[in-house]
């Protein structure tokens, strides 16, 4: 096969990948809808527990929107591998041919598609319920958009590594986690410089940076820590 | 494959490689290394008994803390030992997934609780050492934070290799994650130092002037070497009990027992 031929079914391979796991996704919408409810419900939690004083809400907002998205991905996070794990499909993927970083990364895009994205859509909603002021509210919007990839490239090591695991879910927690630290700094320190209307471009270009970052290494970790748990 | 049947019928390599290649042997490594542990305690005991006397006893009162600055002696050390026992780790882990050798992975997993140990160690000391400094227990200042999270990737090493039955497997899952996390401990290092600070700036630099009195620094530098000591003694002492817990029907096993029990 010819160097073009090979990308192109590469590409094809990758797309028709991306395409059945969303239509998946798409065939259980109730399960869809989990994390976003669970999303709502955690920082709804806030307000009552805090007090609704919309000073100190507009204070702890973007902490607690970024907070609550961490953990609405950690949650989503074991749909990434589990069911293509159980039911072999995931051994065929590998004996396939195709680079198996590759495949995970049209997982994780499709991952990304399904959970990340809802959670930038809904957070114009959740900045409303914690009175985020409104000139923050993009810097919201963008922070997720870039960051929520992140948080989807580095758990897909994670799940990868515990996928072997019949309860693997309360260990990908404490695996992920500390490695989310940075990303939670980063967006948090953006927003709360556009409230406080002061410059917020570079914490923006930072993490970037790491998506940029956590896209070329990621996949590898994350093809890696599947063969290890396949073998 | 096992190390020491693959290179039984070749040519022999200078004393070197040859030696990387017996210390694969599990046999091997465990007679040779059963040689040091004694020494390694020995060198351990006299050299804290000695930096622990020069640093609580000798050297005089700070000035600005008073008494409480001893706690520096256990701090320090144990703040640099939970950072060189991941750096340590880490490069083992990368030996160990590219090389297989399991006496490595091995090493690399019984590292992990030796570091853990060391960052509760300088968390501990450190708190205790911010009561009477900082008037708190707990400040989320960006050393103690960053050890906090350290602490919490040590755990997860722990959790990941003990969830797994398969040691083998285990072990090489939890290299993987030592190495993901070595990639990000930097970045969370910075991130989180940059989001914070409130400690003192560092007072120890090898390069240029230190601002602390040699009185002072001696019973540090003879800690610092104190723990390296024990981080090998320990380390050994552990690779080898996981040795014979995992070769426990082979033959070298049976007769190592043997000779224990005379």
């Amino acid at each position: 096969m010819s160097g073009q031929a090979v990308n192109a079914s590469l590409s094809r391979a990758f797309f028709a990948l991306v395409r059945r796991d969303i239509l998946l996704a798409f065939r259980r919408r109730t399960e869809l809808l989990f994390p976003v409810i669970f999303l709502m419900v955690v920082v709804s939690l806030f307000p009552l527990g805090i007090g609704p004083g919309p000073q100190l809400l507009a204070r702890i907002a973007p902490g607690v929107i970024w907070i609550a998205a961490l953990l609405a991905t950690v949650i989503s996070l074991d749909a990434l591998f589990r069911s293509d794990f159980e039911d072999g499909t995931l051994e065929q993927f590998v004996i396939s041919g195709h680079p198996l970083t590759l495949i995970a990364l049209a997982k994780i895009l499709s991952h990304w598609l399904v959970a990340g994205l809802p959670i930038v859509l809904l957070s114009p909603l959740l900045a409303l319920w914690m009175n985020l002021p409104g000139e923050s509210l993009g810097v919201m919007i963008l922070t997720l958009a870039i960051g929520t990839p992140i948080l989807s490239l580095i758990g897909s090591i994670g799940v990868g590594l515990t996928i072997s695991l019949k309860r693997g879910g309360q260990l990908l927690s404490l695996l992920v986690f500390p490695l989310y630290v940075p990303i939670l700094i980063i967006a948090t320190a953006a927003v709360m410089a556009a409230s406080d209307s002061l410059p917020y471009t570079q914490f923006l270009g930072l993490l970037t940076a790491g998506l940029i970052t956590s896209v070329t290494l990621a996949p590898f970790a994350a093809a890696a820590a599947l063969k290890i748990s396949l073998s | 494959m096992n190390v020491e049947t693959a290179k039984t019928n070749k040519p022999r390599k200078n004393a070197f490689v040859m030696f990387i290649h017996k210390m694969g042997s599990p046999p091997w490594f465990y007679n040779f290394t059963g040689k040091f542990i004694p020494w390694f305690w020995a060198i351990f005991i006299v050299l804290t008994v000695w930096g622990l006397y020069l640093g609580l006893v000798k050297a005089p009162a700070d000035y600005l803390q008073g008494e409480s600055f001893r706690i520096l002696y256990i701090h320090v050390p144990a703040a640099w030992m939970s950072l060189l026992i991941y750096i340590s780790m880490a490069i083992m882990a990368f030996i160990a997934l590219v090389w297989r050798i399991r006496i490595v992975e091995i090493l690399a997993m019984t590292s992990a609780p030796i570091g853990a140990a060391f960052t509760i160690v300088t968390l501990a000391a450190g708190s205790l050492w911010g009561r009477p400094t900082w008037g708190t227990y707990w400040v989320w200042d960006a050393r103690l934070t960053s050890e906090l999270v350290l602490l919490f990737i040590y755990l997860g090493i722990i959790g990941l290799y003990n969830a797994i039955d398969e040691p083998r497997k285990a072990a090489r899952a939890a290299c993987l994650l030592a190495l993901v996390g070595a990639v990000n401990l930097p970045i969370i290092h910075y991130s989180v130092k940059w989001w914070n600070t409130l400690h003192q700036g560092s007072s120890i630099s090898l390069m240029g002037g230190s601002s602390i009195d040699t009185s002072m620094l001696w019973p540090l530098l003879i800690m610092a070497v104190a723990t390296k000591f024990y981080y090998g003694a320990n380390l050994l002492t552990r690779a080898r009990v996981k040795l014979l817990e995992q070769d426990i029907r082979k033959a070298w096993v049976r007769e190592v027992l043997k000779e224990k029990n005379g």
